[in-house]
Formats: structure tokens, C-alpha cells, sequence
């Protein structure tokens, strides 16, 4: 989680130096959710990220001389610096920026290690906004019919950009997945310890059983959606942050002030490299 | 001359897939027997492979997002669109999904997804089971349309785009499916000598009714016009001894093995006939390919012809007025000479 945070907040100062391009979305305040959910996983699972996937990824695989490299569009960049932010692939990890358009991809997925009979679960995050997209629910339809190793996973950080959930989705969103007989779980914990106890119960569900699941996370993000614009009300983003995860976790765990500093430090030295590794590398000039 | 139709060369094709690979899956609406598919492509599949066809609800953008999926851990999916007019809903998953990840991820995936799916007009389905709609598919990166004709083997080409690996289009015009085919090699075919060039995977059938000496048109066509294009070619030689060569790609979206020799550039006419209407589409591209890269000479007359720029009727008199006919291609060649 201190990775993620500390990570994102370099990206934020990159920007602001010029040293980035294009965009970024960050995942600061919901860092308990990815940590939480993909430490729950094995090696052969699968996980289908979306625009806002550094965290995921972070979470997935500690790579962040790729990912920063990647960032910045260069060469050494997990996939040559042609993704970016939005667009990673590495072992088992897919990110795509379209929302919900990579619900589906992920469905046939688990169909694919379904019928090799793996026994591996994919994942899929998808967004309070993704569940505008009507191809998320044609997604439901067959993983519950065709009875798939799949858990959906839904972010709620209860905005879309800057439209809030109240204006956008009609109902109870665990009522979705519910409509398509898919189990669901529901959380709103920043408790990265507890996020990761019910996704250890959901995961071995979805493998036991060989059925969906899906899994509502009703988080805050502390950042703006992406850049320039962000429209809440300071005093909303404030009481929020007195559940910052990482507080959290230190207070629950009783860390020491002493081990909470090594961590950040040998955390910050780890990324200072990944920059420095990120603006050693080239760019690219290959297309093909 | 071999009696295999379009259909059957289709189905037993799939078959031969099926019983001889085990990574081959096929996905689409009501294609398990006993139905085997609106057009019957997929008759007998499911009866002898029950765990390789997926009927599927109608959801043709997870459909393809599903083979997405599939092809990216290791399968060979083929999907069927029901109707070529579906592919509107698919336009997502094949432009911001499918045909991105091999290039966006670098070379680290490459997923193989054919999908077939019948199109075209002549059976008075009217205006949302009739259209060409590969037309608005044509310039989509890293996406390949191959359309076979009646002078293909549409069996052949389905196993040669699995082989070929990436995300394929496979357009079927469905007026094509009772008619024969001809697949055995043959210096002529009924009035025309044939000649074949191109890459063996996806062959360009040339077809001269005079010997492929110099002729008065040369005519660019593919897919379920080429009958039609053939039988005026027919007439006009039969009635007004005007000779033709036709020019019938298969893989139509990609110029990279397209070669017209320079006595067929010495030909006075150029005419391109498609089946979708024509303003913006493949015809528009084919003479921007002539201008570019063989300097046509204003000499030449350069014409197109295709459908009236406007939905496809289902009643059968406006419907013919709409799409373009032997008669109708005949009469502007006359009115050209």
C-alpha cells in the first residue's frame, strides 16, 4: 500500500515537472482494495485491470522500474512505452482502458481455463461508473450460465470523473450480479486485513465450486478522477481521509513509528531507481 | 466441374477443424442443432462435438469479447455473427478490444479470433438483415476482411486465417451460400480462362473472357457481386463484343500482393462494383490505390458502382432498384463506351 501511495505520489510530482505526458488515474485511498483482493490470489489466477490500474499492478508484482518506464513511454516500459498508463500486460496481469469492454475478454478467459481445467480464477475490477456499460451485464449472463471461475470486482469510489454514484446508477448495485444468480459479497472496510479475508473466502468459492462471484467495494479515491478535475467539496475528500488505509493498518497492527519510517525509506529508494531506470531508457522508435 | 456449394464447403470444413484440432472453439446465436445455425453453417457440430460449440444468448459484444478471452489463453476461436448487421454491436470489442492487444501489449499476445458472418441483400430481409456492412470495418488497424467469392473456397480460406493467426473478418454473402464452387484447378471456367495470383493463402482470382489478351473493361469485384458482375460480363460480350477481365481479391482489405500487369493497364476502362453503396468505401480506395501506384492517365474513364446510398428495402421491386444488377452494370458499360 505505502508503494502504491508513494509511487503515485512521485507520478503526480513527474507531471508537474514535465517529465510525464498524457494522463494517469490514481489509486490513492483505495489502495486497500487492490492489496487486499490480489494478495488473495495464486500464481496461475488471472487479473483483468482497467484505466486505473497501477495499484492492481503494484499489488500483482512489485514491478516498478517496468511500470514507471512504461509510464513515461519508453522503450523498457513493461510493453515498449505503446500502452502507457492504461494499456499494461505482464504474465497473467491485462489492463485496457475502455470500461466494461474488458468484462467480456475476461469472461472468456475463465471459459478458457475453465476448459483446460486449470482451476485458475480470473478477476476483473470494474468501476461504480462501468456499471453503466451494457456489456457488463451480457457478461454476467453467460459467467453465471455457463457456471465460470471468475469473480467481478467492483470499485465503488463513488464517483464517475465527477458524476457521483447517486446520479448514475438506479438501485442497489449488489442487486446486479444478484439478478444473474451470481453470489455477492459487499464491503465497505479499508481494512486491507479484511478485504483480503473475504476475497480468500470468495476466491476459494469461485475455485471449489467452479461458479462467479462478485465482490462490491465501497471505497473513496483521494485524488482527482485523473487531472484538473475534481469538483468535491474539500471537507468531503478530508472526512474521507481519516480512513486512510495505511493509517489504518499501521494503528491495527501497532507498527512502530521506526519500522513505518524504514519501510517508506526503502520504499522511496526503490523508486527513486525506477525513475532513474525509467529516464535512462530510450525512447521508442519501432512500430512494428 | 466439382458440385460442392458455398454452404457445404463451409460446413464440412468446420468438421474437418473440429474433428482434427482441439483448440478449436466456435461461438454464435442458436448455432447447436437441431437448428445448426440461421443459415445452417454449423449443422451437425454440435451433435458431434458437443463441448466446442457455445450457443450463445444474444450478446454479440460479449460473444466476441468471450473468443477475445479464449484466443488470449490459448484457443482458436471462430465466432458467427447471425447477421452482418449485428456487427455494429461488436464494433467495440473488435476495434478498442481485439485488434489492439497484440500491437498495445507489445507483441506479447496474439490473439486469433475469426469472425464469420453472412451479409448482403437479394432476400428481401429488408433494411436491418441485408447490409455490406464491412464497409465501415475496411480501415480498422491490425483488422483482416477476407471475403471470399463463388470462385473460392470459403472452407480453404476459413482454415488458411486460423493458420494465418490474428483477428480476422470473414464476410459471407449470404445470396452465395446455394451456389457451386469451383475449387479444382482449371484453365478456363464456363466463357473465362482463369489465372490466380496473390499469396496462396488468400488467392486473387483473375477471370478474362479474352484470353487475357488487352480487354475494354477491367472490373475490381469480390464476394457475393461476382456472380452478378460475371453474368454482365457475359452479356456484353455475348451482345455488344465487349471484352472483361475480372479482378477478385479475397483478403479484400490489404494491397500488399494486388499486381495488375501493364497490358491491363493499357486498358481504356476501369470499374469497380461492390455491393454497399459507394460514396467513402472500397471502391473509393481502390482508385485512390490506381492513382497512386500506377498513375493512371486521364484517358482512362474510372467508374464505380454499387447500391443506392440509402437503407435496403424489403420490398423485392425496391430492393432491386437499390442494389446493383447485371442489367444495371451492363447499361453503364454501354453508356461508357
Amino acid at each position: 500500500m505505502v508503494l502504491i501511495r508513494r509511487f503515485e505520489l512521485k507520478l503526480l510530482e513527474l507531471f508537474d515537472l514535465g517529465l510525464l505526458t498524457g494522463t494517469t488515474h490514481t489509486y490513492i485511498g483505495q489502495e486497500a482494495v487492490g492489496v487486499g483482493i490480489i494478495s488473495a490470489l495464486e500464481d496461475k489466477d488471472i487479473i483483468f485491470s482497467n484505466h486505473r490500474c497501477h495499484g492492481h499492478f503494484l499489488a500483482y508484482c512489485n514491478e516498478t522500474d517496468g511500470l514507471m518506464a512504461e509510464i513515461m513511454g519508453k522503450k523498457d516500459g513493461i510493453v515498449g512505452g505503446r500502452g502507457g498508463s492504461q494499456h499494461i500486460q505482464y504474465k497473467n496481469f491485462y489492463s485496457n482502458g475502455i470500461q466494461g469492454g474488458i468484462v467480456p475478454t475476461a469472461t472468456g478467459m475463465a471459459l478458457a481455463e475453465k476448459i483446460k481445467r486449470t482451476n485458475a480464477v480470473t478477476l476483473v475490477f470494474l468501476g461504480d461508473g462501468t456499471l453503466g456499460e451494457g456489456v457488463v451485464y451480457e457478461s454476467f449472463n453467460l459467467a453465471s450460465l455457463w457456471k465460470l471461475p471468475i469473480v467481478f470486482i467492483v470499485e465503488d469510489n463513488r464517483y464517475a470523473q465527477t458524476t457521483p454514484t447517486e446520479a448514475a446508477i438506479a438501485g442497489e448495485m449488489v442487486n446486479r450480479p444478484k439478478a444473474f444468480g451470481i453470489r455477492t459479497w459487499e464491503t465497505d472496510s479499508f481494512d486491507v486485513t479484511e478485504i483480503n479475508e473475504f476475497t480468500s473466502e470468495i476466491v476459494s468459492f469461485v475455485r471449489n465450486e467452479t461458479r462467479p462471484a462478485a465482490f462490491i467495494c465501497h471505497t473513496y479515491r483521494f485524488g482527482p478522477h485523473s487531472k484538473g478535475d475534481d469538483f468535491r467539496d474539500k471537507e468531503e475528500i478530508d472526512r474521507w481521509k481519516q480512513q486512510d488505509p495505511i493509517s489504518l493498518f499501521e494503528k491495527n497492527n501497532n507498527l512502530a513509528l521506526e519500522s513505518i519510517k524504514q519501510i517508506s525509506k526503502d520504499i522511496d529508494i526503490q523508486i527513486e531507481r525506477a525513475v532513474s531506470f525509467g529516464k535512462s531508457s530510450p525512447f521508442p522508435s519501432d512500430l512494428i | 466441374m466439382n458440385s460442392i456449394t458455398y454452404l457445404q464447403s463451409l460446413n464440412s470444413k468446420l468438421h474437418q477443424l473440429l474433428n482434427s484440432r482441439d483448440d478449436i472453439i466456435i461461438l454464435g446465436e442458436d448455432i447447436q442443432d437441431p437448428y445448426g445455425g440461421a443459415f445452417k453453417v454449423t449443422k451437425g457440430l454440435s451433435q458431434k462435438h458437443p463441448q466446442k460449440i457455445f450457443s450463445t444468448p444474444i450478446s454479440e459484444g460479449a460473444i466476441i469479447g468471450v473468443a477475445n478471452g479464449l484466443a488470449l489463453r490459448g484457443f482458436h476461436p471462430i465466432v458467427e455473427i447471425m447477421f452482418g448487421d449485428f456487427l455494429t454491436l461488436t464494433a467495440d470489442q473488435i476495434i478498442n478490444h481485439l485488434c489492439k492487444y497484440k500491437w498495445m501489449y507489445n507483441n506479447r499476445v496474439d490473439p486469433s479470433v475469426v469472425i464469420r458472418t453472412p451479409m448482403g441483400g437479394r432476400r428481401g430481409y429488408g433494411p436491418t438483415h441485408s447490409q455490406t456492412l464491412e464497409k465501415i470495418f475496411l480501415g480498422v488497424p491490425f483488422l483482416d476482411i477476407v471475403a471470399p467469392s463463388n470462385f473460392h473456397d470459403p472452407g480453404q480460406l476459413i482454415e488458411n486465417c486460423i493458420d494465418n493467426g490474428g483477428p480476422f473478418l470473414f464476410i459471407e454473402n449470404k445470396s452465395l451460400y446455394p451456389n457451386p464452387i469451383y475449387i479444382e484447378p482449371s484453365d478456363y471456367i464456363r466463357n473465362f480462362k482463369v489465372e490466380i495470383s496473390g499469396e496462396k493463402k488468400f488467392p486473387i482470382i483473375h477471370l478474362s473472357n479474352n484470353d487475357f489478351e488487352e480487354v475494354d473493361f477491367l472490373i475490381f469485384c469480390y464476394g457475393g457481386i461476382v456472380p452478378i458482375v460475371e453474368n454482365a460480363s457475359d452479356g456484353l460480350l455475348r451482345d455488344e463484343e465487349i471484352t472483361s477481365e475480372l479482378f477478385i481479391p479475397s483478403l479484400i482489405n490489404h494491397f500488399n500482393d494486388w499486381r495488375i500487369s501493364e497490358k491491363l493497364l493499357r486498358c481504356k476502362n476501369i470499374l469497380i462494383v461492390e455491393e454497399s453503396s459507394t460514396p467513402f468505401g472500397w471502391g473509393a480506395e481502390i482508385v485512390s490505390w490506381l492513382i497512386e501506384n500506377h498513375k493512371i492517365s486521364r484517358n482512362k474513364t474510372i467508374n464505380r458502382i454499387g447500391s443506392l446510398h440509402c437503407p435496403i428495402p424489403s420490398s423485392k421491386n425496391l430492393e432491386n432498384i437499390v442494389l446493383p444488377s447485371a442489367d444495371f452494370i451492363i447499361q453503364t458499360i454501354k453508356d461508357l463506351v
